[in-house]
């Protein structure tokens, strides 16, 4: 089950899902407090759904108000910045460039790719943190590469 | 680098350092962390309290100002069993921004001994130096608070760690 473990999150980087961030998360779990982790991650879905809701409400209102729409992004990428959310982040940066090039288009298109990468994002979490609470407490995470 | 009553802030070369050290070093350091993303409060909660600061961590410039005792609404008048050693705000914030709140915090004659450093996910030259210029004793790019690379070699920031 740890070796499954280890693959799970392995594929996790190589897949480009997570980054050096995420990482760095792991350095401050410890066995005091050996569900940080997670406890950020659930963090950011309550945070980055509310959101994605504020985002998907204003995305209704025509025309496009660009600078509000920039602002909620703005607040979305960092958290996902924070907990290491690579392909997530990205979508979030082309987002903000459409807003500041006024595509409306572009902005709905690239949240529609930005919704799939988070909730696969959200999925594969949700599996890896399962089995690590199956698997019992893990030494120090080995970096990837 | 500066000082004030309680804390040496020092950025050190190693990807792992800034440190800063009570100088009573029977004295944890008092940290007061600002930002309003949920996360970000977390994470830099966590961080400060490894390296055994005491933290207080709130939402928003104002709510920062109300537990410095320096908000309008009432007078500070030695609200000072909760001293604070160290400010670290981020920049962008809705309402008062960091920028704002270190402005504030530099104009008062209580507090303005105060070292106050800013987090921003960007890393705008013009706002570095105009935070540098108010006072802020240094500017952090997000989310490197754990000590990170930047393509020119550079080392970003890093974590801070308090030495007894």
């Amino acid at each position: 089950m740890r070796r499954q473990l280890q693959t799970m999150r392995k594929s996790l980087f190589d897949q480009g899902y997570l980054d050096e961030q995420f990482v760095q998360l792991e350095e401050l779990q410890d066995d005091a407090n050996p569900n940080f982790v997670e406890e950020v991650v659930t963090l950011y879905y309550r945070d980055s759904g509310r959101i994605i809701l504020n985002i998907e409400q204003a995305l209704e209102r025509k025309p496009f108000d660009f600078n509000k729409l920039d602002a909620y992004m703005h607040q979305f990428k960092g958290s996902s910045s924070s907990i290491g959310a690579k392909k997530v982040k990205a979508e979030s940066t082309l987002f903000r460039e459409y807003c500041r090039s006024r595509n409306g288009e572009g902005c709905m298109r690239t949240f529609q790719q930005l919704k799939k990468e988070y909730a696969t994002l959200r999925r594969k979490l949700e599996a890896y943190f399962q089995l690590a609470r199956q698997a019992g407490p893990v030494e120090t995470a080995c970096r990837p590469k | 680098m500066a000082r004030n009553g309680g804390v040496t802030w020092r950025r050190t070369e190693k990807i792992d350092g800034f440190n800063f050290s009570p100088t009573d070093s029977t004295e944890e350091v008092h940290v007061l962390a600002v930002d309003d993303s949920l996360v970000d409060r977390k994470v830099i909660e966590r961080l400060l309290r490894i390296s055994s600061c005491k933290v207080t961590a709130v939402d928003s410039g104002i709510r920062a100002l109300q537990f410095l005792g320096l908000d309008e609404e009432k007078n500070s008048d030695g609200f000072n069993d909760l001293k604070v050693d160290l400010i670290i705000t981020d920049y962008c914030m809705p309402g008062m921004t960091g920028y704002e709140l270190l402005k504030k915090v530099k104009e008062s004659s209580v507090f303005r001994e105060i070292p106050v450093v800013i987090m921003s996910s960007e890393n705008v030259l013009a706002r570095i130096d105009r935070c540098l210029e108010e006072g802020a004793e240094d500017f952090i790019v997000k989310p490197g608070i754990f000590g990170r690379r930047l393509d020119s070699g550079a080392v970003a920031m890093s974590v801070p760690c308090a030495r007894g």
